[in-house]
């Protein structure tokens, strides 16, 4: 395939058996119907949310199969990489980082099969903007709604932007009907999440973000609600920013 | 979308493994025009053939001719295929149905719908070689042929398809585009719900004295429809239709073996005299008529197209059209996948596509079906109901442009290469 030119990094340190085992776990979460069913059906809304806001701000040809050439990117709280090798495929230099060394180890084991040079490390925002690191596009997708310290975790993730650069939020409305939708729909009725997996006290409202950004330097230019329709079983991008909403946000400077 | 920015997919030096983007086993009409999109999309293709593309565009290969329907034709258009077949493609102004011997027909007109014509009766044989020029002058495609597939794995990281001469070929996705008893099917495990019909199917040309003034016709006789399709004239033969004749497939063999005069007496009196005196020219082919739907159509980094996802009683005309809605639906995700940066073999790509394309073929393949049984029999009644009932369509007009409508290939949710828009 076209991406496996450079080494992938990962390989360096990790063991073939250990690649196996995380093989299998990997398999898992890159089941399209399996546990991770609902992340990928947003995929699609949230990767062309993304790419259409990055090709414009970096002023890219959108019709270049890989409009993401020379961006460094950051994808934070990456999981298994279900975002992390489009950013890759799309030509973005990638890291991808992870409180969890388990989610790490498979999305390592993923993006060698799949034959992308992914860099993935198991670190916090906090920790690597420790070590100097910056980048032109930072990705906090679904991760806000779970850190334990929002301030400290915002803070890190606009310290980890090149000034200029550009970041994504996707997250969780404090709204009763996120309450409704995200935790008695989605974890109770559809099954989709399990239990426990969201709590509506650490969800955070539009203009909460905007405001926590603007303290750190960074513009939110843009929200937008993310809709999911249950009768076509699709989501898509809309005004209504009462459950899943995305924000797009610019670095001064 | 981009031009194609790679070269065309080789083998790499010292080593018989061929590295691609997408696989297609099967280079019929169906595979190729996929190919041929996919290509002008810029992805890197292998096409693998059993047959010499050579020979397939001989006239005794396939004597068959294809209704190409609007959305098609508009399809091949957006391909630029179309320039290359449109000389020789006969426009249909006018479809006459008409049940056995009855008086009773109905009689669709292109100038109730607008100044289209209906579709186009194309001779398979153009389209394959439209094709072939489209594929040997593309820089993304390659095909191989002729050229057995001997083995395919399917990885969780792509799919390996071994060559009979050894040779291997990698992508991430494998089509499979090989007809109606597709191995690469079987192989996968997916099972097929089938039917076959006590008919088989005559397929030849017939030059006729007077002019067809482009009407399709279709008679519903006891044995089955029987089909005449208006073709291009030929300098040498004059007027040309192709006659699908459907019979009861125990007398097929005896018709076939008639001589020259008698075959011509058998089909004339089916046929009518109102086209003059009839000659029948070229060869004669049959086809057993079998009804098949694959129960899925994707498979691990695998998707069924054509004749391998389904095979459709040819009533209707649809086939080869239905095959082409697979193409533009595929191609379109596939391209819409490409371009977020998705795994073109994922599960979540492939199953867009399946939902699209599934319905449509249960319906089409139900409707035809359906108008086989009822109109294959002679018992009384049925004769009287669906004769009340073509007369019935005949005066509902908004009933029968539905009909024409999803004929013609321009309902539902099209793709966009049916709408004649790039991919």
């Amino acid at each position: 395939m076209r991406e496996d030119t450079s080494g992938d990094r990962l390989s360096d340190s990790v063991d073939a058996g250990e690649i196996a085992r995380f093989a299998a776990l990997a398999e898992e979460w890159w089941e399209p119907k399996g546990k991770f069913r609902p992340l990928h059906a947003l995929n699609p809304t949230r990767l062309a949310f993304i790419r259409q806001r990055l090709v414009s701000h970096y002023g890219r040809d959108g019709n270049q199969p890989r409009p993401f050439e020379g961006l460094s990117l950051l994808d934070v709280g990456c999981g298994g990489g279900l975002l992390t090798e489009p950013m890759a495929r799309l030509g973005a230099g990638v890291l991808g980082i992870d409180a969890g060394a388990e989610a790490i180890r498979v999305a390592g084991a993923h993006a060698k099969e799949s034959g992308l040079a992914i860099d993935y490390r198991c670190l916090t925002a906090e920790a690597l903007a420790a070590e100097g690191h910056r980048f032109d596009a930072v990705l906090n997708m679904e991760v806000v709604e779970h850190v334990a310290d929002l301030d400290a975790f915002l803070s890190a993730s606009c310290t980890l932007l090149k000034p200029g650069g550009a970041m994504v939020v996707a997250t969780l409305n404090r709204t009763a009907k996120a309450y409704a939708l995200a935790i008695v729909g989605a974890e109770y009725v559809l099954g989709w999440l399990p239990p426990g997996t969201h709590d509506w006290r650490k969800f955070v409202t539009p203009s909460e973000l905007t405001a926590r950004l603007a303290k750190n330097g960074v513009k939110v230019t843009e929200t937008t609600g993310v809709i999911y329709n249950p009768l076509s079983d699709r989501w898509s991008l809309g005004r209504d920013l009462g459950v899943n909403y995305m924000a797009f946000a610019i670095k001064e400077g | 979308m981009a031009k194609p920015t790679t070269p065309k997919p080789r083998r790499r030096a010292g080593a018989a493994v061929i590295e691609c983007e997408i696989v297609v086993i099967g280079g019929g009409m169906v595979g190729t025009t996929l190919a041929s999109a996919l290509g002008g999309a810029g992805f890197e293709v292998c096409v693998i053939d059993r047959e010499d593309p050579a020979a397939a565009l001989e006239a005794g290969f396939d004597g068959r001719v294809s209704a190409i329907a609007l959305g098609s034709q508009r399809m091949l258009a957006a391909l630029d295929l179309w320039p290359g077949m449109a000389p020789h493609a006969e426009p249909i102004l006018d479809i006459r149905v008409s049940d056995g011997e009855s008086a009773m027909f109905l009689h669709f007109d292109h100038a109730d719908i607008g100044d289209r014509p209906f579709g186009h009766i194309v001779e398979n044989r153009v389209t394959r070689r439209a094709l072939n020029r489209h594929l040997t002058a593309s820089d993304s495609v390659r095909l191989m042929a002729p050229m057995t597939v001997v083995g395919l794995e399917r990885e969780r990281g792509g799919v390996e398809a071994t060559l009979g001469d050894g040779a291997k070929v990698r992508a991430a996705l494998a089509i499979a585009a090989d007809g109606r008893h597709s191995p690469v099917r079987r192989d996968a495990g997916i099972a097929t719900t089938e039917w076959s019909y006590p008919q088989t199917a005559i397929v030849c040309t017939v030059a006729h004295e007077r002019p067809h003034h482009g009407a399709a016709q279709e008679r519903f006789l006891p044995a089955g429809p029987f089909a005449i399709l208006p073709m291009t004239d030929d300098g040498a033969v004059g007027h040309r239709s192709s006659i699908v004749w459907t019979e009861r497939a125990g007398l097929v063999p005896a018709l076939l073996a008639l001589g020259d005069g008698e075959f011509t007496g058998q089909l004339a009196a089916r046929f009518g005299d109102h086209l003059g005196a009839l000659e029948v020219v070229g060869p004669r082919f049959s086809y057993p008529l079998a009804l098949m739907h694959a129960e899925r159509y994707i498979g691990h980094r695998l998707a069924l197209i054509g004749d391998a996802a389904h095979a459709i009683h040819p009533i209707a005309g649809q086939g080869l059209n239905l095959g082409l809605r697979d193409v533009a639906a595929l191609a379109e995700v596939l391209v819409d996948a490409r371009r977020l940066g998705l795994d073109i073999g994922h599960g979540s790509v492939l199953e867009r596509y399946q939902r699209w394309r599934r319905f449509d073929n249960v319906v089409l393949a139900a409707a035809t079906d359906g108008l086989n049984r009822l109109f294959s029999n002679d018992v009384l009644p049925i004769r009287i109901a669906r004769d009340l009932g073509l007369a019935a369509i005949n005066r509902i007009a908004p009933a029968k442009r539905f009909f024409m409508r999803h004929a013609m290939g321009v309902l539902g949710e099209l793709p966009r290469l049916v709408r004649g828009e790039p991919l």
